[in-house]
């Protein structure tokens, strides 16, 4: 991860607003982040933190209204993705940006066969014919592990796997080379051990192709597993990032802190009582003005209840946390804060 | 699969089968059938946690409802409390309802949106019971203080509360008859991260209040671990392996079991790093034509000539330890040392 080289995809103060009958929804708050090439960045979250959200706007696949992103660049090949063209985007979109869904079975349209699916960004963004589409076509099917593929050009969707269908789903991302592959929860709807499996071939992928992955997730055993980086999102906000064993090793924000406790391993000492988070995440019905997590959070005093945190730099290079605490440790200790 | 150690089991399931029938042609015929259960036993004595795990598809669900006759079985038996219950007509089975409840998977589809929280938690009240209007509501109000709901929220509709709380609804309902047996089915698969730590711990605090016994259907390996006593793992209509929790998870013996804790992934960089999992090849088959012999067969890494011929009886491994492969065949019945393969950390 050269942290030096300007990175590929360039996000600043995105905000993303649903107008709904019951007010406006704050989404996606002032959200800043870069991705380098060929890095893998995890996004962490609950329902409802905003990730999603925050990686549908950068492509503007939000039907609007309800939704309206009313700040923010998204820079991309120099390009602010927010203020091209529909045609331009559509330049971008399948073609030099690749987004996988969580549900292979809902972004496969049903009544047409993989292979013409397939064939579709080929066509559309290479300008490829029948026969080289077809030849391209079996070839990312043998990249992405399916069995005999000429055969299972002519099947449709519902003759797949859910594992399957999650490899035609990378297949048809990866049919022009992106630059960048938007994964949100690839994983979810599978079993662990087809988890395994799709896990392992994104490893293996990355290997062969290159490209930078934001992998959306809210299973900290994935993000473990394959993230460089990762970016943990609270009431869509960003309220840390950082490198993945930092994060893990020493987590700065109380939330992050939290969700780490929170979950039970199949390994090592087995804890008597579950840590668990009190009450719910809040429902974003303005823009933050204090804290979003101050009414769960046990450090909570004072002054998270007249601003709202930014993220200030913790610990190793690249670290960074929105929470007061750590101005509180930096003045107690000015010389440094361990890590 | 047969006894275990504990005197007098609350639960005893013997043989249970349930198969759905396929038809198809223009008569309907009865082309065969979905082997969904197919012929599985074990036991839960009381207060415990039996662990039910395995994938998507593997029975485990179906498990949970023929034992309670949400489904009719096909075969075999189940005695809860000493009562049958997989054979017995509609009337007597009635009146053993109250002793075995069930709470469910999507908190949003088993609440009935036109009902508020109080209609729904005494549903089962009013349907079993004869209760004075002010008992029903202290019962009601009891209840609620349970499972954490502020008695304020009674009036309330499903739709106005978060998926953890309308969990706590559900739980509330399956207690309303002082139940000893709960049949918990992916109860907390619908909830985030964070919320499923708190309806976990409210299952542990009534288990201990109330001494339930639960039999706690997952996925979710890691959370099974913290939950459960005992656990049994599926794999298409079958167990493969029935162990105490701890021996369970420090050394897995079916190669099922093998691959699929390998599987789970690690909040720990570090570690993650280091972990190999062994990635099963292939996706499960259909149940509905099973591969002959040793269901697992067709993907195992640890495959032999028999296992695709035979099915692989049960092995007794001691306290209650059972595994149905082949690999153990030779040496067999020994509570000592067991010749398990290679080992994931």
């Amino acid at each position: 991860m050269p942290d030096t080289a300007s990175p590929i995809l360039d996000v600043k103060g995105l905000k993303t607003v649903f107008r709904t009958r019951g007010g406006e929804v704050h989404a996606v708050n002032e959200v800043d982040f870069h991705l380098h090439a060929g890095e893998l960045l995890g996004v962490v979250g609950e329902s409802g933190s905003g990730k999603s959200v925050t990686m549908m706007s950068l492509l503007r696949l939000l039907p609007s209204p309800p939704a309206e992103m009313r700040d923010g660049a998204v820079m991309f090949g120099g390009q602010n993705l927010l203020d091209i063209s529909d045609e331009e985007l559509r330049q971008v979109r399948g073609s030099k940006i690749g987004f996988i869904f969580q549900d292979p079975m809902t972004s496969l349209n049903p009544v047409y066969t993989i292979g013409y699916q397939l064939a579709e960004p080929l066509r559309a963004h290479l300008g490829m014919n029948k026969t080289e589409a077809r030849a391209r076509s079996i070839e990312l099917l043998q990249l992405v592990g399916i069995p005999d593929p000429e055969r299972r050009l002519k099947d449709y969707p519902h003759q797949f796997s859910g594992g399957m269908r999650q490899r035609v789903m990378i297949a048809i991302a990866l049919a022009c080379d992106p630059k960048v592959l938007i994964a949100d929860e690839p994983t979810t709807a599978l079993d662990v051990t087809i988890q395994a499996q799709i896990i392992e071939l994104v490893k293996d992928l990355r290997r062969k192709l290159g490209m930078a992955i934001i992998w959306i997730t809210h299973d900290l055993g994935v993000i473990a597993g394959i993230a460089d980086r990762v970016m943990v999102m609270y009431a869509g906000q960003v309220v840390e990032e950082g490198p993945v064993d930092e994060i893990f090793k020493d987590p700065r924000h109380p939330y992050t802190q939290a969700l780490l406790k929170t979950v039970p391993a199949v390994r090592g000492a087995r804890a008597e009582k579950l840590q668990v988070i009190e009450g719910q995440p809040p429902i974003m019905m303005a823009a933050p003005s204090a804290c979003s997590f101050r009414n769960r959070c046990a450090h909570a005093y004072g002054r998270c209840e007249d601003a709202n945190p930014e993220l200030t730099a913790a610990g190793a290079p690249g670290h960074r946390a929105a929470c007061f605490l750590l101005d509180e440790a930096a003045s107690k200790q000015p010389e440094t804060v361990d890590g | 699969m047969a006894e275990t150690t504990a005197a007098g089991p609350l639960v005893k399931v013997r043989d249970l089968k349930m198969y759905f029938p396929i038809h198809a042609g223009l008569f309907k015929s009865h082309v065969g059938d979905i082997k969904a259960v197919d012929g599985i036993s074990f036991d839960i004595a009381p207060g415990e946690t039996l662990g039910l795990v395995g994938e998507s598809g593997c029975g485990k669900s179906t498990v949970g409802r023929s034992i309670l006759r949400l489904y009719d079985v096909t075969d075999g038996t189940v005695e809860i409390n000493g009562s049958e219950i997989a054979h017995v007509d509609r009337d007597s089975l009635r009146s053993k309802r109250p002793m075995m409840q069930m709470i469910f998977q999507d908190p949003q589809a088993s609440l009935n949106p036109r009902m508020t929280v109080a209609s729904i938690i005494a549903e089962p009240l009013d349907e079993h019971l004869e209760l004075s209007s002010k008992e029903r509501l202290a019962r009601i109000y009891e209840l609620m203080d349970w499972v954490g709901l502020n008695r304020e929220f009674a009036k309330r509709y499903p739709h106005e509360f978060s998926g953890g709380q309308r969990q706590r609804i559900g739980i509330a309902r399956a207690l309303a008859l002082n139940p000893k047996f709960i049949v918990c089915d992916e109860p907390i698969a619908a909830l985030d991260v964070s919320i499923q730590a708190q309806v976990v711990n409210l299952l542990e605090e009534l288990q201990d209040r109330l001494d339930l016994t639960y039999l706690f259907i997952s996925h979710d390996l890691s959370m099974v671990r913290h939950i459960a006593d005992r656990v049994a793992v599926m794999y298409l209509g079958r167990i493969v392996e029935v162990a105490s929790r701890d021996a369970l998870f420090a050394e897995p013996l079916h190669p099922y079991t093998q691959a699929l804790l390998s599987a789970v992934p690690e909040p720990d960089p570090a570690s993650e790093r280091n972990r190999t999992p062994i990635v099963l090849q292939g996706d499960v088959p259909s149940p509905a034509n099973p591969p002959t012999g040793c269901n697992f067969s067709t993907r195992c890494p640890k495959a032999m000539e028999i296992c695709r011929q035979m099915e692989p009886g049960v092995f007794e491994f001691g306290g209650g330890r059972q595994v149905a492969c082949h690999l153990y065949s030779d040496d067999m019945a020994e509570p000592a040392e067991p010749t398990a393969g290679s080992e994931s950390n």
